[in-house]
């Protein structure tokens, strides 16, 4: 009869241990050390030594219980599958409608709409090289583009992402477009997507070029309005993804994150709400790479000092505040160019690891991320990852199959050791704006990003196809996706002209005054007024113009 | 004749912020014994060749993920049109295959694709700074 480990003599258990160690030895001779990204040396075996699962009621406990290392939720999958939202972002507003309607087809479950970089740095296409619009996103400038986008698109039953850095000027056209179709806004779900002004400085610097403190200002108005009137909406996903594809290690990305999500909720306590107001719609957004333990462990780590933190630091009494939701995507930063569907073995990994780590929504890429936007192919084989692996493998019958694992919780506590310290150095530096203004994450970022890359040059860390295993290819070959049609490009810029003939002059004028009011006074709800002159006809980049020169121009931070 | 070291701007131009190869690229050359400037992303075309006649630099390497290497034959058109014709470009980070033949022929002198070696990309922007710098010589 198997005797729990715990009641094993502790003298049996080292003897046994030895022994074992000794065979190892004899097989193994010095076999290289081996270490993971994140800098912890790993074992090549763990045992109840390393893990004994005494305090397990403490450090576990059950899904859905404080802290919440299983699982947030009582019945995780098992309860509902995590939402397959894939980001969508290519053209006009009708080629982005068409993908999405083929992407929910096929199983997709919630969307997330990409504007096209001239939008990510808050201009409108009349602003900007004609060659660079729509490539790699939709260009979205105004009320009616949204529209066009989300046309026949259930905005009220579907959840929407919108990837809008602040003063998130997607979300008010969406509520805008939402009004002109009688849906209210109280059934309007969905996530501010790249809401963490703080990642975007220093790690992407993908944001509408409004400086630092006024973009933290916006990010504070837009949570308190969307907490009043757009209850079902996630105001905030703070972004551990940015700063882990720049570079970070997992450990240090988890931290970073969740030194950022301090600063967040103590803006937020300072402006006078209650944690419990706004807590349970933050939401994460994180990166998995093809590292499987340690992103679980990552994950494991992060939402059981998430949850303390919430409880302990900021006294929130709701337990819906101390959950660590979060949405994933997997790495691009290890997909290849070479051997290209290769990527599809790696996303395979990717997903598992977010999957095996509790994630609530995941977004697969597709193989041919390292050289493309993604293909209508490509993406139609990330889909399908997400469906073979909850359905043909059945990794979603067993909520934390991992929990228990000798190996997973010691590298769970070890994570967690890492991110804390990293927590701690970042308190004591004045917070995550002072330690961005001083340059110390772009520093960690830049070093840890040079240290893989010498990694891999020298071979230490193996790249199938790219330092190990290659083969002869022909990169043209390769798949690649058509730059938006010229003509049509052409024609969306017109129709932007003639939406700014059609509209009310005195109206937009008026909304843009009272936003550049507003930008220079304490009081009142910048959002509330993007919000305003959405619906008045303004466009996207009269929003942030007038913002910009109100509050600032946002340059990125970079240190090297 | 003394030979200085080659001295290299690395850039991004456009819209794109993503920087974690201009960084790399940025210390590794630094490393290898190259005099380094480098700026963060979105910067303008008017402004690479500003800095590039002010530093008097030999190479201009300029990195790209997101599409925005669609506007390199306009800086390669700009520094024809500031005498700057013997500055050797260099593009890296994600360039489809379908565009490399026309960066080549708007003037860039290579293209380096995701997965090439540090050491590759140090070797080969020496030599174009040493051909860049014997271009020079030869006509002073």
């Amino acid at each position: 009869m198997n005797k729990p480990a715990a009641h094993i003599a502790a003298d049996e258990l080292t003897q046994a241990s030895a022994r074992w160690e000794k065979e190892f030895s004899k097989g193994a001779g010095d076999a290289d050390e081996v270490v993971n990204r994140s800098d912890i040396k790993v074992k090549p075996l763990y045992g109840p030594t390393d893990w004994s699962g005494t305090d397990y009621l403490d450090a576990l406990g059950f899904p859905g219980e404080y802290p919440y290392t299983r699982g947030i939720y009582p019945t995780m999958y098992r309860g509902r599958s995590w939402s397959q939202r894939q980001l969508v972002g290519l053209g006009v507003p009708e080629d982005f409608n068409a993908r999405v309607k083929e992407m929910l087809g096929l199983g997709a479950s919630a969307l997330s709409l990409i504007p096209c970089n001239s939008v990510y740095r808050g201009y409108d296409a009349d602003e900007v090289p004609a060659e660079l619009l729509g490539t790699c996103g939709t260009v979205i400038n105004h009320v009616e583009d949204m529209q066009r986008a989300l046309d026949g698109v259930p905005i009220g039953d579907l959840s929407t992402a919108m990837n809008d850095p602040s003063p998130f000027t997607l979300l008010a056209f969406e509520l805008a477009v939402a009004k002109r179709r009688d849906i209210p806004w109280t059934k309007i779900t969905g996530t501010s997507n790249q809401s963490d002004c703080i990642s975007h400085f220093v790690a992407n610097h993908m944001f509408f070029r409004i400086a630092l403190q006024g973009a933290r200002r916006i990010v504070v108005d837009h949570i308190e309005f969307v907490n009043k009137h757009v209850p079902g909406w996630n105001p905030l996903s703070i972004v551990g993804q940015h700063m882990q594809q720049a570079g970070a290690t997992p450990a240090e990305a988890m931290a970073f994150t969740l030194c950022s999500a301090i600063q967040y909720t103590e803006d937020c306590i300072a402006r006078g709400m209650d944690p419990d107001s706004f807590l349970p719609r933050f939401t994460f957004f994180f990166d998995i790479s093809v590292s499987l333990f340690e992103e679980v462990a990552k994950f494991r780590a992060g939402r059981r000092i998430w949850a303390k933190l919430c409880r302990e630091r900021f006294g929130a009494k709701d337990p819906r505040s101390w959950r660590f939701k979060f949405h994933a995507q997997t790495s691009g930063v290890d997909l290849t160019r070479q051997q290209p569907l290769n990527n599809i073995s790696r996303v395979t990994v990717q997903a598992m690891a977010g999957i095996f780590g509790g994630l609530q929504s995941l977004h697969t890429d597709g193989y041919d991320e390292a050289f493309s936007t993604p293909t209508t192919e490509a993406a139609r084989i990330a889909v399908a990852t997400q469906n073979i692996l909850r359905e043909e493998a059945h990794l979603t019958d067993v909520i934390d199959p991992l929990g228990g694992s000798y190996y997973v919780e010691t590298l769970t506590d070890q994570m967690q050791g890492k991110i804390e310290s990293i927590i701690d150095l970042v308190d004591a530096t004045g917070g995550m704006y002072k330690a961005v203004e001083q340059g110390l994450v772009q520093q960690m970022i830049g070093q840890s990003a040079f240290k893989f890359q010498k990694r891999v040059d020298s071979g230490e860390e193996t790249v199938v196809g790219v330092n190990a295993y290659q083969v002869e290819e022909n990169p043209t070959d390769y798949p690649s996706l058509e730059y938006p049609d010229r003509e049509r490009m052409n024609s969306q810029i017109g129709k932007l002209a003639q939406f700014k003939a059609n509209r009310s002059a005195s109206a937009v004028e008026k909304a843009l005054d009272g936003l550049a009011r507003t930008a220079n006074t304490k009081d009142g709800n910048v959002f509330e007024q993007v919000v305003v002159a959405a619906e008045a006809g303004v466009t996207h980049g009269e929003i942030c113009g007038t913002l910009r020169r109100e509050m600032g121009f946002g340059h990125p931070l970079t240190v090297v | 004749m003394h030979e200085r070291p080659p001295k290299v701007i690395v850039t991004k131009i456009g819209f794109d912020g993503h920087d974690r190869g201009s960084r790399i690229i940025a210390a590794c050359l630094r490393d290898a014994g190259m005099e380094v400037i480098y700026t963060p992303p979105w910067q303008e075309i008017p402004t690479v060749i500003k800095l590039a006649i002010e530093e008097d630099a030999d190479v201009i390497g300029i990195s790209s993920l997101a599409t925005d290497h669609l506007i390199v034959p306009q800086l390669m058109d700009a520094l024809r049109a500031a005498g700057l014709d013997d500055v050797q470009v260099i593009v890296g980070g994600i360039v489809p295959a379908k565009d490399e033949a026309t960066l080549l022929a708007s003037g860039v002198a290579r293209v380096f694709h995701p997965g090439t070696a540090l050491e590759v990309i140090v070797t080969e922007v020496r030599a174009l700074a040493r051909k860049r710098q014997a271009k020079e010589r030869a006509a002073t």
